[in-house]
């Protein structure tokens, strides 16, 4: 069950951003919604997938001095791709995220990952290993969603969630910068407790 | 409005208003990172800086006589990068020959630049934004001004916290968000700032 191994890893054991606090910018700037905050964890998945797939099967071509540039200029083609047919098809979600597509490219996991994984290992586990880590990344980045969605708007994906009076004064902090920080923080806090409890 | 009234208010904007990590959420990697020392933070303060004020000049040039007269705006994403990446390339390699005092204290934090999110977003942000030349330069300077003003803010508040008693669970990064959602709750003060 080794390649199993691979996918479920970038569940919790080693969540790109709860345990290895990689990709904090799109992780608090996109999270004010759930609905970007998917948007945001596909887009990066597929890149990272895709990315993963190029650079472990062109590895043996690549001279190892200019390894990164390679890796980037793969990287910014993928998400070339990302940002134009998301702004054919979804583009609200494309508006809203705006900057932070383009800045997939810089996301230090996608690059973690080339360098760490796909230059290493043969195709199948890389795909694996891509999906497994973007899935965690979108997983991380729902569940902040979540929770500054429901505490700032009282709504979950454009649900309401929360009494009527609760969403005519909603507590606006979370869903403002300051919020995204404090709840970032006090999240890592609780993992590093159930990690000690463990 | 005057030239100068309008540099000021592009500098207030940039540096509090608007400011990049307590605002837009970019940098903050190097902002988490490297703001463990006040000395550090200020090095990695300044190489940002000149790189992002050195990155708008370039980045700025190549949109308007590279990617728009040819119709490659698509590609705006990979020359951006590749510029950077090249750039932050040459400006280690100059600073080590013609000044090796500043490469000494620059050095370590330069090649970390080129996967700093701020600089990639300042350059994009000067497209987006419609500036002119001297817009997106000063912008890019002041934005890393902004930057480094908060880093060395942190840097300064994390150093009195390693004396603090800190519950277990909360030492080191979990605090530092905490911290710098303090800061960005003063910072958002600034947001009714009219001119």
């Amino acid at each position: 069950m080794n390649l199993w191994k691979e996918f479920s890893k970038g569940f919790v054991k080693e969540n790109p951003v709860f345990i290895m606090a990689l990709g904090l910018c799109p992780t608090l700037a996109v999270t004010s919604s759930v609905t970007n905050a998917i948007g945001m964890g596909l887009a990066a998945t597929f890149v990272l997938t895709c990315s993963n797939v190029i650079i472990s099967l062109i590895k043996d071509l690549i001279p190892s001095k200019i390894r990164i540039p390679c890796f980037i200029v793969v990287i910014a083609s993928f998400v070339t791709i990302v940002d134009l047919v998301m702004n054919a098809y979804t583009p609200e979600v494309h508006k809203s995220l705006g900057l932070f597509i383009p800045l997939i490219v810089v996301n230090c996991i996608i690059l973690g990952r080339a360098e760490a994984f796909a230059s290493k290992n043969k195709v199948l586990p890389s795909i694996l290993d891509g999906l497994g880590m973007g899935l965690g990344f979108t997983l991380a980045l729902v569940v902040i969603g979540s929770i500054r969605e429901v505490l700032g708007a009282g709504q979950w994906l454009g649900m309401n969630v929360m009494p009527l009076a609760y969403i005519k004064s909603p507590m606006l902090v979370a869903i403002l910068a300051p919020g995204a920080f404090i709840i970032m923080g006090l999240l890592m806090g609780l993992i590093n407790i159930v990690n000690k409890g463990k | 409005m005057s030239f100068i009234t309008q540099i000021f208010t592009l500098a207030v904007f940039a540096v509090f208003v608007n400011n990049f990590v307590l605002s837009k959420f970019l940098g903050l990697c190097p902002y988490i990172g490297v703001s463990k020392k006040i000395d550090s933070a200020l090095g990695m303060g300044m190489a940002v800086i000149f790189v992002m004020t050195m990155a708008s000049t370039f980045t700025w040039l190549i949109q308007q006589y590279l990617l728009i007269p040819y119709n490659l705006e698509y590609l705006q994403t990979i020359a951006f990068i590749l510029t950077i990446a090249s750039l932050v390339q040459l400006v280690e390699m100059v600073i080590q020959k013609t000044a090796p005092s500043l490469y000494k204290a620059l050095g370590v934090f330069l090649p970390l630049i080129t996967t700093n999110c701020a600089v990639l977003g300042v350059s994009i942000l000067n497209i987006q934004e419609d500036y002119n030349f001297l817009g997106a330069i000063l912008n890019g300077l002041f934005s890393g001004m902004g930057f480094t003003l908060v880093l060395v803010l942190m840097a300064g508040l994390r150093e009195r916290l390693d004396k603090a008693e800190v519950p277990e669970a909360m030492k080191g990064m979990p605090i530092a968000f905490v911290i710098a959602g303090c800061m960005a709750l003063a910072f958002l003060g600034f947001s009714g700032l009219n001119f």
